[in-house]
């Protein structure tokens, strides 16, 4: 940058001339128009608009100029560069419109090629399922009871008011470990958890117990030897009947739909007392195929109804076994099959897609059912 | 149980418009579990007539017996003879059980049986059939097909319609009785449910007098009885009868009943006790008493004793069964099955009808004992009413006098039948517990419907239950009699008030946390069935003495191949990885997540702690329990194999290596915050060079790698295949409660790459440590992102290529600055790792 002048030039520049002006604008203006693409226009933008460019340079000159010619001087050159910078704010916005016509259709891609790189993973529907239930549950405050697997015959039994010549305790029903007499077994149901909240946890007690349990069925389109449920389990003071009734039907429409509910059946379970068979409205027809021969249900088989699990107040017996006041406190306890729930749920009809970990059926459901 | 509808009509007055369906329903709701209701000869349509065999000619130039019969039918049902339609007809007919002169039930040209079968006139085995003499399957009546149906003499004439006098169109429902509802297994039981659902009188056929439905004693001495083990029974009633005819036939009446119920006639004195049996629910059992040799008592068997069974089985007996015996040895396994020796037959003009009330613990430790069911057992075990008896010994002794020509000798019995204990409950009980409003007196008389004898003592209930209902014991039995009365279908629909929970545990939320971080990496979840075998631990190269092979195992396995519990995940993810390949998958990636059990000693006990039940145990018996189970940590294991990138459009795929497998577990570890340290490891089943051992704290928690060639090669795997499993408890034990978030610094950030030639069998992991100590606090990362082995470096060395970034928190830092972090990690990587700068 030159510093400011103090000695006036008496004598005009020839840069300044009006001619050398007027050229040096044209020559920008025609560089301009030439221009072919964004980079050329860079080029010119540099060469006719830059720091060295005539125009530039005859700018700087003004300031030698004798006061009675700075005006003039100034309004020609300014005018001059007004019009190469509108020149090439216009001539960019073209080329740029051109650029986005041409080169970036040139490099348009098929986008319906595959994307699939990397191969998804999965979780099993099974353990989304109970997930799933956890969370209903958890939803109305209740917490998730453990146990193990391998379980004393006591757990899974006796403290369940379950005698010792009651036929699930025979060999025909019960893995037992080691021998017949070892008092361990695999559990054959999530019972044994419930006695082992009562046992550990103080009153009242809200839990949901899933997992996984054993009989000694072969596997077949409708039997597996290892298979999960659920259970529940209220203990408190003044639980009805009606709360069991009315858990249900809340469970019941959380997974399958508001407003559906269940249908109680009387049965027998040695672990509660009065016992109850569940049964699910179908939540497919809501029972609008029963008697509609012409509407076939496959879900519930046009009977309306969905065998679901069991389920009943607390046996007090139980309660005692757990060193509960069954004076003062009553539950209720209910159990469905994980394995039998996704199958109506999803219209799985044989067992063994569950069990043989074929990774196109677990893919299916994500990681969420 | 099958209980005809016609049957339960005998002793509650149904409206006739009901169908056994509405039956059912009614049931049902009850709590009976009325399973099917079948409608008899349902399928059966067309001329079914009586018939009267009038001749037998058996046709012997066939391979199978095979019979010409002439055959009654009725007038206007025979053949056309010289244009008159007359009343025989000839049949061809495979079956001899029979002779002329009985009757049968004849399907003439144009009925249909069941599965569309088509009767018409045709020539077959040289003679003109035209009909067909038919038997209990071809009428789809039951599964007998030894013979032919010969009905009762005088069960009818010929051309009478078969369809009644074998009862078709007859409803049957099918019940599923529950173990507490033994009463469930009579007609009795379940008219008087039909009666109560009803709300209609019932005509209890057990509300009798016994011994007036008999003719006076003959004064002759009857069959003696005892009971010599009280803890087996305790009521023995012994009806001797004399003078039978054992050639008597049953009458049709009770065949059809028999039939109905799923049972096979056999002959006069059988189907009495079987008949009586269904009725009333009291298991009765004949013997011929020209077989006796002496008194009959119930005793428990003999160490040693055998007997044959009615079903040709010879049983050794146990000490603790129960057995009737005469003197000469057992005779039955009581309440379960007869012997050959003492079983009627048709000879056996002298009977001593037993009743007796057995111990339902006794007959169904027998029954699973001999692994022996019977119509008896079903209900001895599930409890009989004791007032039986007497009762129903003495309907069988009576209709075996009405219908055998028998006369009646008289009597022993032995008594020792406890009073039944009344029970009181609060009268607001059933309301308490079903949440209904049940005023007192309905409870009351919801109670006296199921058979109870109620006193109102105040505020409660004095019930005495009835004598066919052992399960009612405890208050809370009650209480459920009451509410199905009500109806389950009238329940409230309401919610607890449920106290504030807590959610999730810390474990259940980070398992939950590894189910979906092993799902990112790719890995698809398998639940594996957790049974093994000693071949699964062999097959991977489980050394002998790896805590692996402290097996669990179980008494009675579904296989006898896997009779163990898993002690590694392993063995399950390479069965459903080798389903996967062998269905055409081209890439493997299954990980699961579950228990694996140890401990050797488990089960071996054979008096295990049975703490009472009377109470809450106390914590060392709760700690003895505890001490029988095995350890059962959750484990989290992967198998991959194939592709883990795949190749497509944009490039090569890249098969799933070691690193993989390692892989996984670090973005594991990264996801929950758990510092790991990788080391190289020699573990089986993996490959010895290519195996990392995971630890957390200085200790191991599991090994991830590629598989050892030789149990890649044994277990049928894809070449390569890397796999990794992890103690999961170890792993989330350590998981930081609370993650501390970082300072991040807006300052700019300084790259400097550093190039260190450094031994072989240097690991990397202890470079990059020794850079990371060197470079301080401004060190913010550094990153392996080169390897190099070659001429350039020399033998037996290799070079490392590491970007580190350098920051600080407040200020840019200075060359001069940076610089002195390089040097600072340069000299650290020399004196931890002998690193040299690559020139």
């Amino acid at each position: 940058m030159s510093a400011p002048n103090k000695t006036y030039d008496p004598v005009e520049v020839s840069a300044l001339s009006d001619e050398a002006v007027a050229a040096a604008r044209d020559a920008a203006l025609g560089a301009i128009a030439a221009a072919a693409d964004l980079d050329a226009l860079k080029a010119v933008r540099l060469e006719h608009a830059g720091d060295r460019s005539p125009l530039a340079l005859a700018n700087r000159e003004i300031g030698a100029l004798p006061p009675a010619a700075k005006a003039e001087a100034g309004k020609r050159v300014g005018q001059a560069r007004a019009a190469v910078k509108q020149a090439l704010a216009e001539r960019e916005v073209v080329l740029a419109a051109e650029r986005d016509e041409r080169v970036l259709i040139e490099e348009a891609v098929d986008v319906t090629l595959p994307t699939d790189r990397r191969p998804r993973g999965a979780r099993h529907p099974l353990t989304t399922l109970m997930e799933r239930i956890e969370d209903v549950f958890l939803a109305m405050g209740y917490d998730i009871a453990e146990g193990p697997e391998v379980e004393t015959e006591w757990h899974n039994f006796d403290a369940l008011n379950i005698a010792p010549d009651h036929p699930a305790r025979s060999m025909q029903d019960t893995f037992f470990v080691g021998s017949p007499d070892s008092g361990v077994v695999l559990r054959t149901h999530t019972s044994p958890v419930q006695v082992r909240s009562m046992l550990q946890r103080p009153l009242p007690i809200y839990v949901i117990c899933p997992g996984r349990v054993y009989r000694t069925d072969e596997l077949d389109a409708t039997h597996t030897p290892v298979f999960h449920q659920v259970e529940g389990l209220v203990v408190d003071e003044g639980i009805t009947m009606g709360d069991l009734k009315g858990t249900l039907d809340h469970f019941a429409g959380a997974m399958f739909g508001a407003g559906l509910v269940t249908r109680l059946r009387p049965s027998y379970f040695p672990f509660t007392e009065p016992s109850a068979e569940v049964d699910l409205q179908c939540f497919v027809c809501r029972g609008a195929s029963v008697g509609d021969p012409a509407n076939p249900c496959r879900t519930c088989s046009s009977e309306g109804w969905i065998e679901w699990g069991g389920c009943g107040m607390v046996n007090p017996r139980v309660l005692t076994a757990c060193g509960i006041d069954a004076a003062r406190y009553s539950g209720f306890a209910f159990g469905m099959g994980i394995e039998r729930t996704l199958m109506f749920r999803h219209g799985i009809t044989d067992m063994r897609d569950m069990v043989e970990g074929d990774v196109r059926f677990t893919l299916a459901f994500g990681t969420e059912v | 149980m099958r209980a005809p509808l016609s049957w339960i009509r005998q002793y509650v007055d149904l409206p006739a418009s009901e169908s056994g369906r509405d039956v059912a329903a009614r049931l049902i709701a009850a709590g009976l579990e009325v399973e099917t209701v079948d409608v008899l000869g349902a399928e059966v349509t067309g001329p079914l007539v009586v018939g009267l065999v009038l001749s037998v000619e058996e046709l012997t130039e066939f391979k199978k017996p095979i019979r010409f019969c002439r055959v009654e039918v009725g007038a206007g049902n025979g053949e056309v003879v010289d244009g008159v339609v007359s009343s025989e007809r000839g049949i061809i007919c495979g079956a001899s059980n029979f002779v002329a002169g009985d009757l049968v039930v004849v399907a003439l040209p144009g009925a249909v049986l069941p599965g569309g079968f088509q009767i018409a006139s045709r020539q077959t085995y040289g003679r003109v059939s035209d009909g067909m003499i038919t038997s209990e399957r071809e009428l789809g009546l039951g599964e007998d097909h030894t013979g032919i149906i010969v009905l009762a003499a005088g069960a009818g004439a010929p051309g009478d319609s078969g369809y009644d006098v074998l009862g078709l169109g007859d409803e049957v429902l099918d019940i599923a009785v529950t173990p507490d509802r033994g009463y469930a297994l009579s007609i009795r039981g379940i008219a008087r449910e039909v009666a109560t659902a009803y709300d209609l009188p019932f005509a209890d056929p057990a509300l009798v007098d016994a011994e007036a439905l008999l003719p006076a004693p003959s004064g002759e001495e009857p069959h003696g009885c005892s009971i010599t083990d009280p803890a087996a029974a305790d009521r023995f009633v012994l009806r001797t009868i004399a003078d039978l005819d054992p050639t008597a036939p049953s009458p049709q009446w009770m065949r059809r009943a028999l039939v109905a119920c799923g049972m096979r006639p056999v002959s006069l004195a059988v189907d009495v006790t079987n008949y009586v049996m269904l009725e009333l629910g009291q298991p009765l059992h004949a013997f011929d008493r020209a077989k006796l040799r002496g008194p009959l008592t119930v005793r428990r068997a003999a160490v040693g004793e055998v007997l044959a069974t009615l079903d040709h089985t010879e049983r050794a007996l146990h000490h603790e069964d129960v057995v009737i015996a005469d003197p000469g040895g057992p005779l039955a396994v009581a309440g379960i099955m007869g012997g050959l020796e003492s079983e009627i037959d048709d000879a056996s003009h002298s009977v001593a009808i037993e009743a007796v009330h057995f111990s339902a613990v006794a007959i169904a430790r027998a029954a699973r004992r001999h692994k022996l069911s019977s119509e008896a057992a079903r209900r001895f075990e599930r409890g009989v009413d004791p007032e039986l008896p007497a009762i129903a010994s003495a309907r069988a002794a009576a209709l075996l006098i009405e219908l055998g020509g028998a006369r009646y000798v008289g009597t022993s019995r032995v008594d020792a039948v406890a009073p039944t204990t009344p029970l009181s409950i609060p009268a607001d009980l059933p309301a308490r517990v079903s949440g209904m409003a049940i005023p007192a007196t309905r409870a009351a008389q919801r109670l006296m419907a199921v058979g109870a004898a109620v006193a109102r003592e105040e505020d409660r209930l004095v019930v005495t239950p009835p004598s066919w209902r052992p399960d009612l014991a405890d208050p809370a039995d009650l209480v459920e009699e009451v509410v199905r009365l009500e109806g389950y279908e009238h329940l409230p629909s309401t919610l607890p008030q449920v106290r504030a929970g807590y959610g999730l545990t810390a474990g259940q939320r980070l398992r939950r946390r590894v189910g979906r971080t092993l799902a990112a990496s790719g890995m698809v979840e398998v639940l594996s069935y957790p049974f093994i075998g000693v071949a699964d631990l062999d097959a991977l190269g489980v050394p002998a003495e790896d805590p692996r092979r402290e097996l669990v195992r179980l008494a009675n396995p579904i296989s006898d191949e896997a009779p163990y519990l898993r002690t590694t995940l392993l063995p399950g993810l390479v069965a459903a990885g080798r389903r996967n390949l062998s269905r055409g998958a081209a890439e493997l990636a299954v990980a699961e997540v579950g228990p694996v059990f140890r401990g050797a000693e488990v089960g071996a006990s054979t008096e295990p702690p049975r703490p009472s039940v009377a109470g809450r145990p106390t914590d060392e018996e709760v700690a003895a329990l505890h001490d029988l189970l095995p350890e059962q940590p959750r484990h989290a294991a992967g198998l991959l194999a194939g592709e883990r990138a795949r190749p497509g459009w944009w490039g090569a795929g890249r098969a799933a290596d070691w690193s993989d497998a390692v892989g996984v577990v670090r973005d594991l570890a990264d996801e929950l915050g758990v510092p790991i340290e990788v080391t190289s490891a020699d573990h089986a089943p993996w490959h010895p060079g290519r195996c990392a051992a995971i630890s957390v704290g200085g200790a191991v928690i599991g090994h991830a790698g590629e598989l050892h060639p030789r149990a890649v090669e044994v277990l049928g795997l894809p070449a390569r295949t890397v796999a990794f499993e992890l103690d999961l408890d170890a792993l989330l034990a350590v998981v930081p409660a609370t993650a501390p978030a970082p300072a991040i610094s807006t300052m700019p950030v300084a790259k400097e790459d550093l190039a260190l030639v450094v031994a072989a069998d240097m690991p990397a992991e202890a470079v990059r440590r020794a850079i990371l100590r060197g470079g301080g606090t401004l060190l913010e990362s550094v990153r392996l992102f080169d390897t190099y082995a070659g001429a350039q470096v020399g033998q037996g060395r290799k070079s490392l290529a590491f970007a580190l970034r350098l920051r600080a928190p407040d200020r840019t830092l200075s060359a001069a600055e940076v610089a002195d972090v390089r040097a600072a990690a340069l000299a650290a990587a020399e004196a931890d790792c002998g690193a040299v700068l690559r020139t």
